[in-house]
């Protein structure tokens, strides 16, 4: 990478660091390390009308892609028996924290293969 | 009316205030020395002559350095033309002249793609069925025109052929932000040309 889209980079992180220490005060965390298996509990703001507030959503981590700013990580829950997978950018001034439940031990980066999992299956394939 | 000579660095994004975020693109742009002025009485046209990117000393011919001389400005790599913008010769443009909400229009040589098909080059739809005996005519161009009459292809037909590597401006980028210190300009979305490729900038 150029090192001046380094600095942007940079500058783009510090921003969004800003922001959520404004909205959440001592709230917002940092981000910690985890990998596809761990299950978490992200805190994201949710926008309706001209309120804010924080949503939880709990699920699998399947899927990490990207470097830099424009890292995502992909979580999966199933919920009322319907699957929902949501894309989060790492950084994300829109997530307050991210929690991480329990770790979970897989030997594949990418967890495409729950999609069609049952919930013991998975949970078997997780320990 | 603003003008400036620039370099893309690449492409990445930024947060905006919202926590949205917006993908931009990161240009190096300025300092650019003004090394002439055109004028009608002397050219027939009314244009300022500006130049972008630092260049070794000796590889700079003695005609060029006399022509940066008679400015006194430093030599550069590159030199452009542009219309319509007020300057003195011997002033040095910079970013400044920009600043966030700022509507640009830049312009550069495109990325080469090649001898492509007409598919990609001009957006054909290809032939379409597979079946019906015809079995390798998904990308095909199709008909070209009548056969006794005219008993020639229409010039301008558009057939496969090299694409891409011209020069193409798009209007209308905005300025999300301007780094002075650094002498760069972040434009929402993607601009034409390859990284490294130099462009041009103008303030609609």
């Amino acid at each position: 990478m150029h090192p001046k889209i380094a600095l942007i980079d940079q500058m783009s992180k510090a921003k969004s660091e800003e922001i959520r220490k404004t909205k959440d005060g001592e709230l917002a965390q940092d981000i910690p390390s985890f990998r596809p298996g761990d299950s978490v509990t992200i805190a994201v703001r949710v926008v309706e009308g001209d309120k804010e507030r924080i949503q939880n959503f709990t699920g699998t981590i399947i899927a990490r892609r990207g470097s830099g700013i424009n890292a995502t990580f992909r979580v999966r829950k199933v919920s009322n028996g319907v699957g929902v997978e949501r894309i989060f950018p790492l950084f994300s001034p829109n997530i307050q924290s991210i929690t991480v439940d329990r770790n979970g031990h897989v030997r594949r980066a990418k967890l495409y293969y729950l999609r069609g999992m049952s919930e013991k299956k998975i949970r078997q394939k997780l320990r | 009316m603003g003008a400036l000579l620039g370099k893309k660095l690449g492409m990445t994004s930024i947060f905006s205030d919202d926590g949205e975020s917006v993908p931009c693109t990161v240009i190096e742009a300025g300092p650019c020395p003004v090394v002439m002025l055109r004028t009608k009485d002397n050219d027939g046209y009314d244009a300022v002559q500006i130049g972008f990117g630092e260049i070794e000393d000796r590889k700079v011919n003695q005609p060029t350095k006399g022509h940066f001389k008679k400015s006194n400005t430093t030599h550069t790599r590159y030199l452009k033309e542009f219309k319509n913008i007020k300057a003195e010769t011997g002033e040095v443009l910079t970013v400044e002249q920009f600043q966030s909400g700022d509507m640009l229009k830049i312009s550069s040589n495109s990325k080469g793609r090649g001898f492509q098909g007409v598919v990609k080059r001009h957006h054909f739809r290809g032939v379409g069925m597979t079946t019906h005996g015809q079995s390798d005519r998904v990308r095909a161009p199709g008909s070209i025109g009548g056969s006794s009459y005219p008993s020639r292809v229409f010039p301008g037909m558009r057939m496969a052929g090299r694409m891409g590597g011209k020069r193409t401006s798009i209007r209308n980028i905005e300025v999300l932000q301007v780094l002075p210190e650094q002498n760069l300009i972040l434009v929402k979305g993607s601009i034409p040309g390859a990284p490294n490729s130099i462009i041009e900038i103008v303030k609609l």
